[in-house]
C-alpha cells in the first residue's frame, strides 16, 4: 500500500470516530466564537431533537417500523419531569430516570399490541396514541397547565452549580446528543442491530436466521421512547417551559421528516435531518409560515427520488459509483 | 438426523403436502425433486417453522421441532435459502454474510448499546469468519459492494454465504441454481460437495436434473404433495413411477 491508501484505509476504519471526534471539537468551540443566545437556544434545540430523530431512525429506518406517535412519547418526558420536579419536589435527575422508566412501561403497553400491526395500521395506532396524549395535555389542566402550558422548570443542576445560561446548556445538551449518536453506532454495528436490519428487509428471513422478531421490534421500540422521553426530560429542563403545542401530531410528522431526509438507518443522518429541518425555518420567512405544506413537500419529494432518504441516498449512490469506478481501474 | 413424519399441509382444501415421509442422514446430500407445484418449497417451509403443517411430523436430531417458530428452528442450527432470495437489500455483501451470525452477536440490548470490549471482540471474530465465508465463495471483492446492484449469480452466492457462514448442522437450499448459467451452476455443484466433504448435511432441492445426479446420495421425488419415489440417484433414475409422473412429463432426463 502507498502513503495515499494508507491514510484512506485509516480514515475508512476510524470514519465513526474521527466523526465524533471532528464533532466534539467544533461543538466545543463554537460557542465560543458564536456566543449569541438565540443561537445557542436553536441549536440546543437541534441537539435534544438530534436524541428524538435518532431513537425514531432506529425503529423506522433501522428495525422498518413506522410511528406517527413519537412526540406523545417526547411529551411523557418532557411533562413528567415537569411535573414531578414542580409539583411533587422531586429532584430533576432522579425525576428524569423515573420518567424515562415510566414512559418504558407505556411504550411496552402500547407497542406490545400494536406490533403486531403492519405499515398503515401500526402509523395510525401510533397516531391515535399521540392524539390521545395530545388531548390529556390540553384538557388535564390541574395537572399540566392546558393550553397555555407549564412554566417554571427548574434548570438542572450539579449541586450549587446550575445549568441556567444557554452556554452551559449548550455543553449538557450536546454531550447528551453524542453520547446518544455513540450508543446508536454502537447498536448498529452489533448482533442486536443486524438483527433489526434483517427484520426491516425480510421478517420472514430474519425469523429463519434466528430473530425472534416480535421481540425484537418491542425492544427497539422501548429504545427509541425511552430516547424521546430522555430528550422531552431535557427539553423541559432546558427551556422551563412547555406547551402542547411542541407535542402534536404534526411535530411526530416533523419528526419522521427529520430521518427522512436525513436518511434511512443512518445514525449521521439522524443529526444532518435534525438540524436542517430546524435550521431552515428560522432563515427562510416563507418556510415558516407554510411549514407544515413544506415538510410534507420535502418527506414526498425525497421518498419519490430517494426512498432511502436523503443522506442515506446520496452515500450508497456515492458507495455504488465508487465500487465501480474501483472495479474498472482494477 | 432429520425425519419427515406424516407430514401434510393444506392450502384452502387443496393439499400440497399429502402424507410425506422422509429422512435426512447425518454428512449426506439428500435431494428433493419434483416438477414445479409439487411441494418442495412448502416441505422446507415446514420444515423451518415458516409454515406450520397440518398434521404429522418433523424431529430434528431426536426432538420434535413440528410448529415451534421459524426463529428457535434457526437457533436449533437449521439454515435455509429461499427460492427467491431474501437478501437484505440496504445492506452490504459482508453485512448481509454477517447477519447469518445474527444470533451469536448476542442478544442484549445493553451489550449492544455499550460495546465492552467483550462484545467488540466477539464482533471482530464473527467478522472474520463472514470474511471467510465471503473468501469459499468467491465473493470477497464484492465484501462492501450494496447487495442491489449485485448480479443475479452474485447475489445467489451471498444467499448460500450467509447459509453457511453460522455452520449450521442441517442446510436447506431451495433451488440454488435456478436461474443461473452453465459455469455459475458447475461452480456451485463444487461448493456442494465441497460442504459434504466437511462433513455438512444437506437437503437440496433442485430443478436441475443433472446436478441433483451428480452431488446427492439419497433422492426423494415429491408429485402433487406425494412422496412417489426415494433411493440413490440411480434407482430413482430407473424408477418407473418417477419416469412417468416427472421425468417423462418434463423430459428432463438426460
Ligand atoms: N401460501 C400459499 N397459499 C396458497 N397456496 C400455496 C401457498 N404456498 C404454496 N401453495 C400451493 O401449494 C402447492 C405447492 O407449492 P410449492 O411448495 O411452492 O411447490 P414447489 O416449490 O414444489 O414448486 C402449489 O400448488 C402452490 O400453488
Ligand atoms: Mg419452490
Amino acid at each position: 500500500m502507498n502513503i495515499r491508501d494508507r491514510i484512506l484505509y485509516f480514515l475508512d476504519l476510524h470514519r465513526n470516530g474521527l466523526t465524533v471526534l471532528a464533532l466534539s471539537l467544533l461543538l466545543a468551540v463554537y460557542p465560543l466564537a458564536y456566543g449569541n443566545p438565540y443561537i445557542l437556544g436553536l441549536t440546543n434545540l437541534i441537539g435534544i431533537y438530534t436524541i428524538v430523530v435518532l431513537g425514531l431512525n432506529l425503529f423506522i429506518g433501522y428495525a422498518g417500523q413506522i410511528s406517527l406517535g413519537h412526540a406523545a412519547f417526547f411529551a411523557l418526558g418532557a411533562y413528567g419531569s415537569a411535573v414531578l420536579t414542580v409539583k411533587w419536589g422531586v429532584w430533576p435527575w432522579p425525576a428524569i430516570a423515573l420518567v424515562a422508566l415510566a414512559t418504558a412501561m407505556v411504550a411496552l403497553l402500547v407497542g406490545i399490541p400494536a406490533l403486531r400491526l403492519h405499515g398503515h395500521y401500526l402509523a395510525m395506532a401510533t397516531l391515535g396514541f399521540n392524539i390521545v396524549i395530545y388531548t390529556v395535555l390540553v384538557q388535564w389542566d390541574e395537572l399540566t397547565g392546558g393550553p397555555s402550558g407549564f412554566a417554571g422548570i427548574p434548570a438542572l443542576s450539579f449541586g450549587a452549580w446550575q445549568f441556567d445560561s444557554d452556554l452551559k446548556l449548550h455543553y449538557l445538551v450536546w454531550t447528551a446528543a453524542l453520547i446518544c449518536l455513540m450508543l446508536g453506532l454502537n447498536l448498529v454495528r452489533s448482533g442486536v442491530g443486524r438483527g433489526l436490519a434483517a427484520l426491516a428487509g425480510d421478517e420472514v428471513a430474519a425469523r429463519s436466521l434466528g430473530v425472534d422478531t416480535r421481540r425484537a421490534k418491542v425492544k427497539v421500540f422501548v429504545l427509541s421512547v425511552v430516547l424521546a422521553s430522555l430528550a422531552g426530560s431535557l427539553y423541559a429542563h432546558t427551556f422551563g417551559f412547555v406547551s402542547p403545542d411542541t407535542f402534536g401530531i404534526f411535530a411526530s410528522v416533523d419528526f419522521v421528516t427529520m430521518v427522512v431526509v436525513g436518511g434511512l438507518g443512518s445514525v449521521w443522518g439522524s443529526l444532518f435531518g435534525a438540524a436542517l429541518l430546524t435550521w431552515l425555518p428560522e432563515f427562510i420567512d416563507v418556510f415558516e409560515s407554510y411549514k407544515d405544506i413544506i415538510h410534507g413537500l420535502i418527506l414526498v419529494l425525497v421518498l419519490l427520488f430517494l426512498p432511502k432518504g436523503l443522506v442515506t441516498g446520496l452515500i450508497d449512490l456515492s458507495r455504488v459509483r465508487l465500487a465501480r469506478w474501483r472495479q474498472r481501474r482494477a | 438426523m432429520l425425519d419427515v413424519i406424516s407430514v401434510c399441509r393444506n392450502f384452502g382444501g387443496l393439499p400440497a403436502l399429502s402424507d410425506v415421509s422422509f429422512s435426512l442422514q447425518r454428512g449426506r446430500v439428500t435431494a428433493l425433486i419434483g416438477p414445479n407445484g409439487a411441494g418442495k418449497t412448502t416441505m422446507i417451509n415446514c420444515i423451518t417453522g415458516v409454515d406450520i403443517p397440518d398434521a404429522g411430523r418433523v424431529d430434528f436430531a431426536g426432538e420434535d421441532i413440528t410448529g415451534l417458530p421459524a426463529y428457535r428452528v434457526a437457533r436449533l442450527g437449521i439454515s435455509r435459502t429461499f427460492q427467491n432470495l431474501k437478501l437484505f437489500p440496504r445492506l452490504s455483501v459482508i453485512d448481509n454474510v454477517l447477519c447469518g451470525l445474527t444470533v451469536q452477536g448476542g442478544q442484549s440490548m445493553l451489550g449492544a448499546l455499550l460495546r465492552p470490549p467483550r462484545v467488540r471482540n466477539r464482533e471482530r471474530r464473527l467478522r472474520l469468519r463472514a470474511m471467510a465465508a465471503l473468501d469459499r465463495f468467491g465473493l470477497t471483492e464484492l465484501a462492501d459492494w450494496p447487495v442491489d446492484v449485485l448480479a443475479y449469480g452474485d447475489r445467489k452466492r451471498v444467499e448460500l454465504a450467509r447459509a453457511v457462514v453460522s455452520e449450521p448442522r442441517l442446510i436447506l437450499l431451495d433451488e440454488p441454481v435456478a436461474g443461473l448459467n452453465h459455469e455459475e451452476t458447475a461452480t456451485v455443484a463444487k461448493e456442494i460437495r465441497a460442504l459434504r466433504a466437511q462433513g455438512y448435511t444437506l437437503l437440496l432441492v433442485e430443478h436441475d436434473m443433472d446436478l441433483v445426479m451428480r452431488v446427492s446420495d439419497h433422492v426423494v421425488v415429491l408429485d402433487g404433495g406425494r412422496c412417489i419415489a426415494g433411493g440413490t440417484p440411480d434407482e430413482v433414475r430407473r424408477n418407473p413411477l418417477v419416469l412417468e409422473a416427472y421425468l417423462g412429463r418434463t423430459g428432463a432426463l438426460a
